[in-house]
């Protein structure tokens, strides 16, 4: 949750503060009380302070804004007479806090009130209080954003107040949030039992410390907590909230390992491929995340370079581009060296590892070894509140939808094209599907080029929620051999299970086990799991006796 | 490779042998202990160091050339055993300096910065040399039969194992850099002080650590030639070059492989054992699946399939990474980039094949088509 700043409510209220002062003013009857709570602000005795801020927050009188402000600047004094006085900020003048006049006498003999950490808090939650009668709404959530995270008890009154006054759904249950808080710790059985179910309501989890403070009859300090209702209804709420919380986590593993499953696909898709065809593992493959990567951070310092007013649709250029230049990349590595190893996949996979750190270190040496910057666009920044505690951001449901996506086009190629056509016969049977006149060889290089510009399509939604630095590929490395373990080879299937399985698993041990053991429990489940399946999820089934 | 031969060694292979341990274990300590350093002949200390380590890599480089040169499987995991070993060692040694560390504390320094109270379990009887020799050896040992069973039980091999065993060391490495794991996390095991009681920093100390090393190393060539020239070795090379054929004439592959992959496993836990002293650290990251990589392309550069070769390529690629690391930083990856793709495209004999096929000696038959 985005905090603010103490100071924001005063910020807020400058627009306010213009209006006729007149039209804002309390009835005059309080005229004699708020004089009396703002002299009172400069006091040298600090309950006399707190007692006055507190008269303030009851008031509600937005009168009491420059003095306020003048108070937590430490611009508030008093003089001899012990008027208050609030000091401009240029230190030259002073002016009468109560009454608006300016005064004659010399500034440097005047006085500062012992203002500390208590005080600072309850003028923030008078600011923030005072802010709730703003007519803007957004302000208003503001401030009782800031009230909900400190609560006073002194606001209750004025709160009660501003609740009777909303009209914001939002703030609404926010400052009904905020009353229940209070009304927790109060004396009167009713008020807290009102409290108690508002709590139970509001499926807020944050308050589960607190309730159980009161669900515990053991606490002898507080004589309410023996009383049966209360500890029963605090016991139910708790009850409640722990089950609504169960549901949003589990909600959020789902979304956050279908994110991470997503973000494996993209990386062992093309791996699986290429694997499933030539029966290579191609190690530079995490490379070629990494150049989609970098395409997208260079698309993204020519745009904001170039078309700055476009900057934003860096990420649609950047697509095509970074599959082009991972998938030409990878074509080139086939037709130079990965071809003339075939036949022998282990030696293969140390050439490809050589590329790998070749392809790594000439990125150190272009782009430095620090990570670059590639920022969400604004269409992907943010997201969306489900409900409390569950945020969908908008650059994790893009990769989801973008995955989606590639996947659909994949399957359609290798299903529905004569290159796919190809493919599929030669993964099947490879020298059958060459006397049958495929170009083997030339199916191979397209092959090769496709998994590799899937992969650059993986690292430009990698930029989205990842750093990007020269290691990149390698941390996804050894997931994606994974899900190649985990989906067999030759099925489309297979590699998409196998991901988002694996996405899911990490997800949901992470709570348990922490992400460091979750990852080594999914190694091992792996490693058990092709004791059982050795060729995957999903086999392929062939004659090839090996 | 003497051919068919089953006797250890050829007259003249030994000789040749003897000549090369007597240099290494003898010559070298001596030359640096006993000649002032003004002498031209004198081997300063740093050189002592890198020997040594060196040596450690050469068994490391004997071990996978026996798995991988001998019965077809590369490991990409053995940094894991290597390491298993050296943390066996490491932890002794920070046993031997209870009581001397910052905090003067019985416990090793980082657990009580973890502010731990006592040992765990798992660092008792460390205290012990022996006990922790013996479990430099049996932890990764036991650690590869185990895995090894599943692996093999299940029929996996070709990069299906290579790519298994890479998670393996993988795993492990992240379970390593825990602090709760109770290793030291990232820092890993470091600041020895002395080791059975001679000072780590002594030049003799250290000139009797590299010695150690060396006939480490003579020891293991000698074993893994014993293996390679017995029955058992001819059916490594059996199983390498028709796995199926193996098993059709009624050889049960699964102990052969099983056998020569924990062995292969305890000669790296040894190697590491040694290394730890001599480098003053033992860290997770020498868990890092690229080490293991590397370590293959010791084994390749020299010549897979023989038992000199590993040894040379470990020193040759060693020795040009201290040379590029220092000299040209940038450029050392590309180099050993160059070093894997070269290897593998050129020169699949390695170094030794490519001094067979200059000297005129017919070319072994291809004989890689795992």
């Amino acid at each position: 949750m985005i905090r603010f700043a103490p100071i924001f409510p005063v910020l807020a209220l400058l627009g306010f503060l213009s209006l006729p002062s007149q039209a804002l003013a309390s009835d005059d009857a309080a005229g004699g009380d708020y004089q009396k709570a703002v002299a009172g602000l400069a006091s040298d005795n600090r309950q006399t302070i707190i007692e006055s801020l507190d008269a303030i927050a009851r008031l509600g009188d937005p009168r009491a804004l420059p003095a306020l402000d003048a108070l937590q600047d430490r611009r508030l004094k008093y003089d001899a007479k012990g008027r208050a006085l609030i000091v401009a900020k240029d230190e030259r003048a002073a002016v009468d806090a109560v009454t608006g006049e300016n005064y004659a006498g010399p500034l440097d003999a005047l006085s500062d009130p012992p203002v500390n950490n208590l005080v600072r808090q309850h003028i923030s939650a008078v600011l923030s209080s005072l802010a709730l009668r703003s007519p803007d709404p957004e302000q208003r959530l503001a401030a009782a954003r800031e009230l909900a995270d400190r609560p006073v008890e002194s606001a209750r009154e004025g709160l009660g107040k501003a609740l009777a006054a909303e009209t914001d759904g939002r703030v609404k249950s926010l400052l009904e949030q905020t009353l229940a808080q209070i009304d927790l710790k109060s004396p009167d059985k009713a008020a807290r039992l009102a409290a108690i179910r508002a709590i139970g309501r509001s499926g807020n989890s944050d308050f589960l410390p607190a309730l159980r403070q009161v669900a515990d009859r053991q606490n002898k300090s507080d004589p309410l907590n023996a009383d049966g209702e209360i500890t029963e209804a605090a016991t139910r709420a708790i009850a409640s909230l722990e089950r609504r919380d169960l549901v949003v986590r589990a909600a959020r593993d789902l979304f956050f390992g279908a994110s991470l499953g997503s973000v494996l696909l993209l990386a062992a898709l093309g791996l699986a491929i290429t694997f499933g065809l030539m029966g290579v593992i191609n190690m530079a493959h995490g490379e070629m995340l990494m150049i989609g990567a970098y395409v997208a951070y260079v698309v993204q310092e020519f745009f904001s370079s170039h078309f700055p007013n476009y900057a934003d649709w860096y990420l649609p250029a950047a697509i095509p581009l970074a599959f082009a230049t991972a998938a030409v990349v990878g074509m080139l590595l086939e037709r130079t060296i990965i071809r003339h190893l075939y036949g022998r996949p282990l030696e293969t996979l140390l050439a490809t590892w050589g590329i790998s750190l070749c392809l790594i270190q000439t990125v150190r040496l272009i782009f430095g070894a620090q990570n670059v910057e590639v920022r969400n666009p604004a269409w992907l920044s943010g997201g969306f509140e489900v409900v409390r505690g569950l945020t969908l951001t908008y650059n994790r449901i893009g990769i989801i939808v973008f995955v989606v996506f590639v996947v659909v086009l994949t399957w359609l190629l290798l299903n529905r094209t004569p290159l796919g056509l190809s493919i599929r016969a030669v993964t099947q049977a490879r020298s059958t599907a060459s006397a049958m006149g495929i170009f083997t060889s030339k199916v191979d290089m397209w092959t090769f080029g496709l998994g590799s510009g899937i992969a650059g399509l993986g690292g430009v939604a990698l930029t989205q929620v990842g750093n990007v630095g020269p290691e990149l590929g390698q941390s996804y490395i050894v997931d994606s051999f994974m899900v190649v373990v985990l989906g067999g080879v030759g099925k489309l299937a297979g590699t998409i299970f196998g991901a988002l399985g694996l996405g899911f698993i990490n997800k949901f041990l992470e709570p348990f086990s922490g992400a460091v053991l979750g990852k080594i429990i999914v190694l091992v489940l792996v490693v058990v799991f092709i004791q059982k399946r050795p060729q995957g999820i999903f086999a392929l089934k062939g004659r090839t006796a090996d | 490779m003497a051919k068919n031969s089953t006797s250890l060694l050829s007259p003249a292979a030994w000789t040749a042998f003897g000549i090369a341990a007597t240099a290494l274990v003898l010559v070298v300590p001596v030359l640096n202990l006993a000649l002032p350093a003004t002498s031209a002949v004198h081997v300063p200390d740093y050189l002592i160091a890198l020997m040594g380590k060196f040596l450690c890599y050469a068994i490391v480089a004997l071990a996978i050339d026996l798995i991988w040169g001998f019965t077809g499987i590369l490991s990409l995991g053995h940094g894991l055993f290597f390491a298993l070993g050296g943390y066996a060692m490491g932890m002794h040694l920070m046993r031997a300096i209870a009581g001397e560390g910052v905090y003067r504390s019985e416990l090793p320094d980082f657990m009580v910065f973890l502010d731990w109270k006592e040992l765990p379990w798992y660092w008792h009887g460390f205290e012990h040399f022996w006990f922790a020799m013996l479990m430099a050896v049996l932890v990764p040992g036991v650690f590869a039969l185990v895995f090894g069973f599943f692996a093999f039980r299940s029929r996996i091999k070709g990069v299906y194992f290579s790519i298994i065993t890479q998670a393996m060391t993988y795993a492990a490495m992240l379970l390593f850099f825990r602090n709760n794991t109770g290793f030291g996390g990232n820092n890993g095991l470091t600041d020895f002080k002395h080791i059975l009681g001679f000072s780590l920093l002594e030049p003799a100390t250290k000139a009797g650590l590299y010695a150690a090393s060396a006939l480490a190393l003579a020891g293991t060539f000698l074993l893994c030639r014993f293996v390679t020239v017995s029955k058992l070795g001819r059916v490594l090379t059996a199983i390498r070059d028709a796995e199926s054929r193996v098993m059709f004439s009624g050889y049960d592959p699964l102990r052969y492989k099983l056998f020569v992959w924990t062995l292969s496993a305890v000669l790296c836990g040894i190697a590491g054992a040694l290394y730890v002293p001599q480098v003053g650290i033992i860290n997770p990251s020498e868990m890092h699946p690229g080490n293991s990589i590397e370590m293959a392309i010791w084994a390749a550069v020299g010549g897979r399939g023989t038992l000199v070769g590993p040894i040379i390529g470990a020193w040759l690629v060693n020795g040009a990474k201290s040379v590029f690391t220092v000299a040209f930083p940038d450029l050392w990856l590309y180099f050993l980039g160059a070093i894997f793709i070269a290897t593998t495209l050129f020169l699949p004999d390695g170094l030794v094949g490519l001094g067979r096929f200059l000297s005129g000696r017919k070319k072994r038959p291809n004989r890689d088509r795992s």
